[in-house]
């Protein structure tokens, strides 16, 4: 009942598969996919351990909503030790794969070890085989999904795997699924290829049951209903895509741009919602074709675009004339502002060719802007980037980028380090925009302090859906609080990141909390699964699941001192924009969260803490 | 009257709500495989296509059967009876449209039966992609867009209905 009660276990060292029972007793303590996979992770690996070696293990795992009716309960994650950040990850994911696993009739997939030579794995059912993936190895995620259909003659099968990128260990590689859609951060990709393993394709042609299918279909068909009705969920998104963002945050002076020099970027119109869908002038065509939806989503925000044949980027590529997943905000904002570059159709290829070879566009392009203030200080050449001429504001710069970083090649080897280690290595590490080596994505802690705190403890480093105080602080959901004050904002991102906690374990999609609360998502979950299941009971498991994943990464050496943002945030005042003249109020909103979160003030759980969530 | 699903693919976002409560109703469970009505994405044009039996008034499945036993009810629905069906897939190359097919765990086969007057599929959609309609006018939403651009496009402002390409 929601969950199959069976996990997969697959140790690529020995070449074997096996079936095991899902641990049911922490099942309920941890309710499912990031929960309960990081439970399973933390249980069986050494927090030290090298997230590049055989040692480290690699979850893939849906929730007990994965493969029903529940709006957007398509969601699976990928639970690992991350090398981009070495401390614990969790990237979610949505699109079609989860919910086929689910209906293969597995809860988990765990890889363990290293296979000898490359891979691919198979679960058709309930048979899963480990196969030879000399044929895909070197190839693009685009290529071993048409393969492997091809291969097995099943146009039904779904693939989840690595390009080139994530074979090459690029340290933000990407795992991605159905084409475009993707387990994005903290370089789980790179851990899948040091595992030799180049994809999943799964098969499923059982169902999902439910506890309570009556409750269900009510609690689900009235979350539909609450999703259809806001207007965030209802018609921002699915008009827009998460792009609605783009104008909104870049007025409220918190749209980092040119390594978060800058606040605001001049050409945020050119590469907005409302640009994708204006007709070109070259060939009265808009970039967006439609909207998307994953498995099960009632709200759709996925884009898909077509690029302008005639671009410089495709006009000699035929195989890019086609339509594909087209720009988030987040993507846009990467690319796009932090890059200074605001050419919408170059800003697409570059998004395609993430999706193509699996890189996270945010640490990508974090890392590209990062080396452009290098090169623009003089300390990165011409020489070293391999002729590039590394400008902020050049389209033609980021693309060579892209191809270079998405197949490991050139200058390409040095991007893939991500932007923590590339500007240590220059001797300027303060000029990476990140936390616990992972980037900071597409809104400013000096423009919105509540976000700032949340990147700070974000437990799988920079991050914005840990704790995405974006809602309140700009949309006023679930109520308003001020962007440019600290007040209150300890609070804030402690409740948002719980209760996020809580819905990354569920298989929905964290987008449904821009109208839903747990009052809304707790009754679908009880009737899907045993275990009473209350908003309350939720918002408590939240809070467990962020103590287990902060225990990890406490005994992986990090410490309060990693609970930081850069100098640029904390000492460099924002230059335009409602918040002209503030730097970060992190030192205040800091202790008062450790505090909050009943931790010591070198931030480690008390021994009251840890019993009380009976950790 | 008689009624039809009426689908219309620019609207539809590839969710599979219909897919899933197509299954529900029928097997009691979310299973898509088992889902008589498929929606199929056509990614490279950025179309998802929501495809099921349209109730041929002359059913090709229905002639085919050796065993007699396809029936169709006062609307117009043409029903498998489990209990005569021998399994014996002769309608499933008869069909033009591929639309009904065997179900290996029951051996019989399955097609979509409109849920005796209220399809599940329909009740699910949330872009209203899939409609349950009076057959006789189920074009007409379609004739008012063509005709608002013939005939009133000025003073309205209409554009060609096909606007996603």
């Amino acid at each position: 009942m929601g969950w199959t009660g069976k996990i997969l276990r697959i140790d690529l060292t020995n070449r074997t598969v096996k079936s095991e029972a899902t641990n049911k007793e922490w099942a309920q303590q941890y309710l499912g996919q990031r929960g309960l996979a990081t439970k399973y992770l933390v249980e069986e690996i050494d927090a030290k351990v090298d997230p590049l070696s055989p040692e480290n293990k690699l979850i893939f795992a849906t929730g007990p909503l994965t493969g029903t009716a529940a709006s957007t309960g398509g969601r699976y994650s990928v639970i690992t030790k991350g090398p981009l950040t070495n401390a614990i990850a969790c990237s979610n994911s949505g699109g079609y794969w989860g919910a086929e696993l689910k209906f293969a009739g597995w809860d988990m997939v765990i890889l363990e070890g290293k296979a000898s030579s490359p891979v691919y794995i198979t679960i058709f059912d309930d048979k899963a085989e480990i196969r030879d993936g000399g044929d895909i190895w070197g190839t693009s995620v685009w290529h071993t999904d048409e393969w492997i259909k091809k291969r097995h003659q099943d146009p039904m099968i779904h693939v989840s795997g690595i390009g080139i990128a994530g074979e090459k260990q690029v340290l933000y590689s990407a795992i991605v699924n159905d084409l475009h859609r993707a387990a994005g951060r903290s370089g789980v990709g790179a851990v899948m290829g040091s595992k030799n393993v180049k994809a999943i394709a799964v098969r499923g042609t059982g169902g999902t049951k439910v506890r309570d299918g009556k409750a269900f279909l009510a609690a689900t068909a009235a979350g539909k209903k609450v999703l259809q009705g806001n207007g965030v969920t209802g018609q921002g998104l699915p008009t827009y895509g998460t792009q609605v963002l783009m104008n909104v945050i870049n007025e409220a002076g918190a749209m980092p741009t040119r390594n978060s020099r800058d606040v605001q970027f001049e050409g945020a119109h050119d590469i907005s919602a409302e640009a994708m869908a204006t007709p070109r002038k070259t060939d009265g065509k808009p970039n967006l074709l439609t909207n998307q939806a994953c498995f099960g989503c009632t709200i759709a925000c996925g884009r898909i675009s077509k690029i302008d044949e005639t671009h410089f980027t495709i006009k000699n590529k035929p195989e890019y004339w086609k339509a594909s997943g087209g720009l988030e905000y987040e993507a846009a904002w990467a690319l796009g502002s932090n890059t200074g570059v605001k050419d919408l159709e170059a800003l697409t290829y570059v998004n395609f060719i993430c999706n193509e070879q699996g890189l996270d566009p945010i640490s990508f392009g974090a890392t590209v802007s990062a080396a452009m203030e290098l090169y623009e200080l003089g300390i990165l050449t011409k020489d070293m980037t391999g002729g590039i001429d590394l400008k902020f504001g050049s389209a033609e710069a980021l693309v060579q980028c892209v191809e270079l970083t998405g197949k490991g090649e050139g200058f390409g080897k040095e991007l893939g380090l991500g932007s923590a280690r590339l500007t240590a290595k220059h001797g300027r590490p303060e000029l990476s925009m990140a936390s616990k080596g992972q980037e900071f994505p597409a809104y400013d802690g000096r423009g919105i302090q509540g976000i700032g705190l949340a990147y700070a403890t974000s437990n799988r480093g920079g991050c914005h859906l840990r704790g995405y105080t974006i809602s309140s602080e700009i949309f006023g959901i679930p109520e308003k609080t001020d962007p440019l004050s600290t007040v209150g904002k300890a609070g804030l991102v402690k409740a948002f990141q719980d209760a996020t906690a809580a819905v990354d374990s569920s298989g929905l999609c964290v987008f449904t909390t821009f109208a839903w609360t747990l009052n809304d998502i707790a009754p679908q979950v009880d009737a899907a699964i045993e275990g009473g299941w209350t908003p309350e009971r939720l918002v408590e498991m939240g809070e467990r699941i962020w103590n287990m994943e902060r225990q990890f990464n406490n005994r992986a050496g990090f410490t309060a001192k990693d609970d930081s943002l850069p100098p640029r945030f904390l000492k460099e005042a924002a230059k335009t924009g409602p918040a002209k003249g503030l730097v970060s109020g992190l030192d205040t909103m800091l202790p008062e969260y450790y505090a909050l979160r009943g931790w010591t003030k070198d931030g480690v759980p008390t021994n009251e803490t840890i019993s009380r969530l009976g950790l | 009257m008689l009624k039809a699903l009426v689908i219309d693919p620019g609207k539809c976002t590839g969710c599979k709500q219909c897919e899933m409560a197509c299954s529900y109703e029928n097997e009691l469970e979310f299973n898509v495989s088992k889902s008589r009505i498929r929606v199929f994405d056509f990614h490279e044009q950025g179309k998802m296509v929501p495809y099921t039996c349209t109730q041929c008034a002359e059913a090709w499945c229905q002639q085919a059967c050796p065993v007699n036993a396809i029936t169709t009810d006062a609307m117009g629905v043409k029903n498998v009876n489990d209990n005569i069906c021998v399994g014996c897939k002769v309608c499933t190359i008869a069909c033009p449209f591929g639309t009904i097919n065997y179900n290996a765990s029951t051996g019989k086969v399955i097609k979509c039966d409109l849920c005796q007057g209220s399809p599940a599929c329909a009740e699910a959609c949330p872009t209203a992609a899939i409609t349950y309609q009076d057959v006789e006018q189920a074009g007409f939403d379609k004739m008012k867009q063509w005709a608002a651009l013939a005939g009133a496009g000025e003073q309205t402002g209409a554009k060609a209905p096909v606007a996603k390409h």
